[in-house]
């Protein structure tokens, strides 16, 4: 029977001698546009009008100046923690705690703005933009140091240090450093001025946060392409063994990794809370620290890939809220549509190793 | 101060209904991870069960469709995971994480319509001796039968690893796959079933807590449960009868924070809050200290994908 069945077989799926790189690149698009087919299928589902929704969704929020802007000020935590983790995969380390830096990053330089409030002066931004680097990278070491000292898994370590990041955050804003005179909300004082991103257009809430995330693409790249350390994380991430092979400091490169990410990560909390925000109270991120791992995979780890695909993923946050505004479709979409891209992604992803081929009916 | 033996028996019996999802959802994972086959998605099959439970059992009024739908829920978002990362080959780690993030969109989308209706009672067995014995009886009685199913899952789930020609299979097949398959086993096929038994009892997971446990529909009401259920396999060193005292000390974790705050300790909430994870990083920290020991009990080709060409 089963030679029967190879006889009349038309199509014949081959692996690939090396991955295609023009795929490498093209998959990307492709998942996009799956994960829109889906999407439509989705509404009708739910009973939406399909072209409608994807429209509400992804063109009519950003239709305007004052929706650019929005989707630059959502694109840019995410870029910003999106290439500290390509540091991370590239080098086949599994930081998914990225929500946990971006909430102690702001916790510390919040804490260091707070101590700031009544006063002005050109060296403060400095100093809190500073701080929420270093707490980024305090929080994101204890996964690296654990990993490498204690053979930790640092996949649900680096988790189970989101909730607790949440928890410190949300005593502090409730209890300790909660506005003196603000009737108890759970929130602390306004930062004085001095400790704000300045705005890049009046009006408008873009911010100068950008400049961090455009310069984060700017260095990692280099290191990526330009240095033999960027060389080094780069084998590690293809084969432990030969890394170790060769003679590279693993231990030292798993934390310097991390320390990266968890700096990338702190800055894009130092953004929020300097920026948009102003202050600190419970929720300094939706969760940019998680769907930044999806725009990593889906810029394929390359800095200018992630740039791209920091802008498409941010639609499905101002989709998600235009959505629910103009069609009461619930916000969640927006996380459905992330799921969806990356499933898309990894599925597509078969195409770079493997190709169909065509071998006609041999009678 | 007078201890009263049938609170102490009370406080016992909320630990271990705590801890039956957690049971529930290791257990699936084991069996997952037995097969060599890392399943990140547990958060995210966990709360689609709970959706699903709580769905079903609102619209049809059954609980038997409601429990039996919240695992075929779990089976079929799992069928997603099987067939990217069996047939297509992708990631374990990515596809994992793309299941939670995906089962979190897609339970509370469902859930909008369902926050804030009350659950049904759900009917337990060997009511009538809950006050037969002092202590003893609120333990060992009067609960329902998914509890009762939860701890007899970890025994039946040794058994069958240990003493089964299938269990024999499945351990062979995550041990090492190369061997596995040229003893004529089907190893893909065999790690499709192993994640699909994982996404049920993940469902199951779920469903206990929205249709017994709570019981109602909150948004992302799994909390962090599904990870820690991954953290308990680790624990458990791939062994199901440690999954029971592993899941006993979380369950713990979570009463004695409800105690702490009603005798009114001042220690804030957030960190009671905080107390099971903590705990997980050092629990976890103490049992990998051990290299050897994990590397010994590790299913060898965990997360690693297995392509036979043909």
């Amino acid at each position: 029977m089963e030679y029967l069945w190879e006889e009349e077989k038309l199509i014949k799926i081959v692996k690939r001698d090396q991955p295609s790189r023009t795929i490498f690149f093209l998959t990307p698009v492709l998942a996009i546009f799956l994960t829109l087919v889906a999407g439509g299928l989705i509404f009708y589902i739910l009973g939406f009008k399909p072209f409608e929704s994807l429209k509400f969704f992804f063109i009519v929020p950003i239709a305007d100046m004052y929706g650019f802007s929005e989707l630059l000020l959502k694109a840019t935590p995410l870029c910003l923690i999106a290439i500290g983790l390509s540091f991370c995969f590239k080098s086949n380390n599994w930081n998914i705690g990225a929500e946990g830096q971006l909430t102690f990053g702001a916790i510390v330089s919040g804490g260091v703005a707070l101590l700031f409030y009544d006063q002005e002066g050109f060296y403060i931004l400095p100093i809190v933009i500073l701080a929420g680097a270093i707490g980024g990278m305090l929080y994101a070491s204890i996964p690296a140091i654990l990993k490498t000292y204690f053979n930790t898994n640092e996949i649900l370590v680096s988790l189970m240090l989101v909730y607790v990041s949440k928890l410190i955050l949300d005593y502090l804003v409730v209890g300790p450093w909660s506005n003196p005179e603000g009737f108890n909300f759970p929130e602390t004082r306004q930062f004085s001025d001095s400790a704000r991103l300045p705005l890049l257009v009046e009006g408008l809430r873009i911010h100068a946060g950008i400049f961090l995330a455009l310069a984060a693409v700017v260095i990692s790249w280099f290191i990526f392409d330009k240095t033999y350390l960027g060389f080094q994380m780069k084998v590690s991430g293809f084969s432990l063994k030969t890394a170790k092979y060769a003679g590279y400091k693993g231990k030292k490169m798993i934390i310097l990794v991390f320390l990266i990410s968890g700096a990338c990560a702190g800055l894009a909390g130092v953004g929020e809370i300097t920026g948009p925000i102003g202050q600190l109270h419970r929720e300094v991120s939706p969760d940019y620290g998680f769907t930044a791992i999806i725009v990593a995979f889906l810029g394929r780890l390359n800095p200018v890939g992630i740039i791209f695909a920091s802008l498409v993923v941010a639609i499905t946050y101002l989709g998600a809220e235009t959505a629910q505004i103009f069609m009461q479709i619930p916000k969640y979409t927006g996380q459905v549509f992330q799921g969806m891209i990356l499933f898309f992604l990894l599925a597509s992803d078969y195409l770079l190793f493997f190709k169909i081929k065509f071998i006609g009916s041999k009678k | 101060m007078i201890i009263d033996i049938n609170f102490v028996g009370l406080i016992i019996t909320s630990i271990m209904a705590s801890a039956v999802p957690l049971i529930l959802a290791s257990c699936g994972e084991l069996i997952t991870e037995r097969s060599g086959v890392l399943n990140l998605g547990v958060e995210g099959m966990m709360i689609i069960g709970a959706i699903s439970g709580f769905a079903l059992m609102t619209v049809t009024g059954s609980l038997i469709i409601a429990v039996f739908g919240a695992m075929l829920a779990g089976v079929l978002i799992s069928t997603i995971f099987a067939f990217l990362t069996q047939t297509l080959i992708t990631n374990h780690v990515a596809t994992g994480l793309a299941l939670t993030i995906f089962g979190i969109g897609i339970s509370a989308m469902i859930g909008k319509n369902f926050v804030g209706i009350p659950g049904k009672e759900f009917p337990v067995l060997f009511g009538s001796l809950k006050d037969a014995i002092p202590f003893l009886s609120p333990i060992l009685f009067g609960h329902s039968i998914v509890f009762y199913f939860a701890f007899a899952l970890p025994f039946i789930t040794n058994y069958f690893l240990k003493k089964t020609k299938i269990g024999l299979i499945v351990r062979a097949v995550g041990d090492s796959p190369d061997s596995a398959s040229n003893q004529g086993i089907n190893v893909r096929l065999v790690r499709y079933l192993c994640i699909l038994y994982g996404g049920a009892m993940c469902g199951l997971g779920g469903a206990y807590l929205s249709m017994i446990y709570t019981p109602q529909w909150i948004e992302n009401m799994t909390g962090g449960r599904g990870w820690i259920a991954l953290a308990l396999v680790v624990f458990s060193t791939w062994n199901p009868i440690k999954i029971l005292i592993g899941a006993m000390i979380f369950g713990g974790l979570t009463i004695i924070q409800f105690h702490m705050q009603a005798i009114g300790v001042r220690i804030p909430v957030q960190f009671l809050t905080a107390l099971p994870y903590i705990v997980t990083i050092i629990v976890l920290v103490v049992i990998s200290r051990d290299s050897r020991k994990i590397r010994l009990s590790t299913p060898s080709s965990l997360g690693k994908s297995f392509y036979k060409d043909n």
